[in-house]
């Protein structure tokens, strides 16, 4: 007992390391008291120790602390993926004026946002039922405060207050959800929830009851209609920082949580065929519902952002939409689609924590994020926007950028599943997108500049920062082989 | 009343814990939906988790989940103590905010 306990911690690295950050930020706090962010810079520290001890794990495939967690490809790929959000979310809140006011509490934003980590890392790497729901509190319950961390301001307490009580009542529900499903199989653990399900002749209707509450809970994370309400507004009153995690790291977290759930629970291993999953739970038509739900993000998500002036608000009915592509790789479910959506997750992250990162530079100089104030700053601050417009340009889909490949694969992949229908509501709206991403660069360059406007100055490592965001999305608009071979190759422990 | 119904409630098995909690479930549900007050809702929660517990208790009672059941029961407590508290200390910024906890009057962020 003891030895599997030792062995296990062995391959717990890379969340040990987190969670020894938070300790070690916690006791900096209390003891350094200085002016300059160095719980940031700890936190920073932590996340690349956690990142290389995450790239030791490559390749390897087993279940550790009595099958509560996995290391394996898949997971492995989502841990990198989270860990670089964080890394990038750190270096966004080290230079964020909006967070300066209270630098008497830097230590616990970064403890929350290292909480944060911890709680998303263990939630793509739990197969157990009990070990996804706490992995999931964890996640939540540090974001709720991080929404609401600028206390001061009117709109980051009503965040804050919207987003605890519609995150408290979805994983309520979606406890219930998971307490009938292990009543019903009698097993918390996801292989011998599928055992059971396998076994069993008749699937009830419970059974479906409770997969659907479960959703909710999932769905709510991803922000996906029709549990998208709480997203506009905690994206607009949450400081932009926390905006970022959630709209990139928290998605992919409860994606990558979503794919597991799905595919290693009801997965049908003896007939392995295109809708061998959703086979196992047959009475609801689950590829239907999931394509209703990817269909209606993708509506309402970018017709609501058409006509939105903040630019964080904007970003947050784009995510909704985005959210509606990815799933709609959930909807095929086979290696193609999850390949492609790992492909599309990778790129997702880089262009929409630039687009969040320009927001939050133009937001610190010229204190807006008003998308009509954003008028002649294409000559007031060239570089940034430029890159803002790349951005934009890769999050609607148009090459040579990275946005087209991962498009294109999720789109291709849904083609070869037969989703027609799907992929024309996905072809329509993206078009529709492009006049609200194009608005932005609209104002951005096709308005002259007050005369009393000067030119903004940005200082070098903001400029650094910004080609590290941008340099990713142009380069996997052209060479993007590897990061599919790894996603191909991560999926197939789901036996894809 | 039936003397068979009479004789099904006195005898406690699974369905009757399934069925407290079902009701209970539902209480929160409507709680959630219904009450405007900050507060009303986060009780609404609490009906919500704690359903989920007795259901966790009577399967483990009832079927051969043994020590699981009562495991994710204490974890859940847990969990729903920390919620609480993070809820109320949000409520109560809400509250020096807007000098309301009435969830229609808190509702700036609009579009």
């Amino acid at each position: 007992m003891i030895e599997q306990a030792l062995h296990s911690i062995s391959q717990f690295y890379p969340e040990i390391v987190i969670i020894l950050t938070l300790c070690v930020i916690i006791v900096a706090d209390l003891i350094i008291k200085s002016d300059k962010p160095v719980t940031g810079w700890i936190m920073l520290g932590g996340l690349v120790i956690s990142g290389i001890t995450i790239l030791f794990q490559a390749g390897q495939n087993g279940s550790f602390f009595y099958n509560m967690v996995v290391v394996d490809p898949f997971a492995v790929f989502f841990k990198l993926l989270l860990v670089l959000a964080g890394i990038f979310v750190v270096l966004f809140s080290l230079q964020s004026k909006e967070l300066d006011s209270y630098y008497t509490r830097k230590g616990e934003y970064y403890m929350l946002l290292s909480g944060m980590m911890l709680g998303m890392m263990l939630m793509v790497s739990s197969t157990n039922l009990l070990m996804i729901y706490i992995a999931f509190e964890v996640t939540s319950i540090s974001s709720y405060v991080l929404v609401g961390f600028t206390k001061k301001e009117t709109d980051s307490a009503e965040a804050s207050t919207k987003y605890i009580i519609y995150g408290a009542v979805s994983s309520g529900i979606m406890l219930y959800g998971i307490s009938i499903l292990i009543g019903f199989t009698g097993a918390t653990d996801l292989a011998a929830i599928n055992d059971a399900l396998q076994n069993r002749a008749d699937i009830p209707m419970i059974l479906n009851i409770s997969i659907l509450m479960i959703l909710v809970g999932m769905g709510f994370k991803i922000a996906v209609v029709p549990f998208h309400f709480w997203a506009p507004d905690v994206y607009e009153g949450a400081p932009i920082t926390i905006t970022a995690i959630l709209a990139v790291a928290s998605k992919t977290a409860a994606l990558g949580l979503l794919i597991r759930f799905f595919s290693v629970s009801f997965i049908d291993s003896n007939g392995l065929t295109a809708t061998g999953i959703w086979q196992t739970i047959e009475g609801i038509h689950w590829t239907t519902l999931l394509g209703g739900m990817a269909a209606l993000a993708m509506i309402v998500g970018n017709l609501t952002a058409l006509r939105q002036d903040n630019i964080k608000r904007m970003l947050a009915y784009s995510s909704i939409a985005h959210a509606g592509y990815l799933l709609m790789g959930v909807v095929i479910l086979a290696q193609e689609g999850l390949a492609s959506i790992m492909l599309y997750l990778f790129i997702y992250l880089f262009m929409n924590l630039g687009a969040f990162y320009v927001a939050m530079l133009f937001s610190n100089s010229i204190q807006t994020e008003s998308i009509e104030k954003y008028k002649g700053l294409g000559f007031r601050a060239p570089l940034e926007s430029i890159a803002m417009t790349i951005f934009l340009v890769s999050l609607t889909g148009i090459p040579p950028t990275g946005g087209f490949v991962a498009k294109l694969y999720i789109f291709s992949a849904a083609i070869s599943g037969g989703w027609i229908w799907l992929v024309t509501i996905a072809g329509i709206t993206t078009v529709i997108s492009l006049f609200y991403y194009i608005r932005v660069v609209k104002n951005m360059f096709f308005y002259k500049p007050e005369s009393n406007e000067g030119i903004i100055q940005f200082d070098l490592p903001s400029k650094t920062i910004l080609l590290i965001l941008l340099v990713p999305i142009l380069l996997f608009g052209i060479y993007f082989s590897p990061i599919l071979e790894f996603a191909k190759n991560s999926v197939q422990i789901f036996g894809m | 009343m039936e003397p068979s119904f009479l004789q099904w409630l006195a005898d406690p098995g699974l369905s009757h814990f399934l069925i407290l909690s079902a009701i209970l479930f539902s209480l929160g549900i409507m709680a959630v939906l219904s009450k405007r007050n900050v507060i009303m809702v986060l009780m609404g929660v609490e009906l919500i988790l704690n359903s989920a517990n007795i259901n966790f208790i009577a399967f483990s009672r009832f079927t051969d989940l043994s020590l699981d059941g009562h495991m994710i029961g204490l974890f859940v407590i847990i969990v729903a103590a920390a919620e609480a508290a993070v809820a109320l200390a949000i409520v109560l910024n809400a509250y020096k905010r807007f000098k309301t906890i009435n969830l229609d009057d808190i509702s700036m962020l609009k579009g």
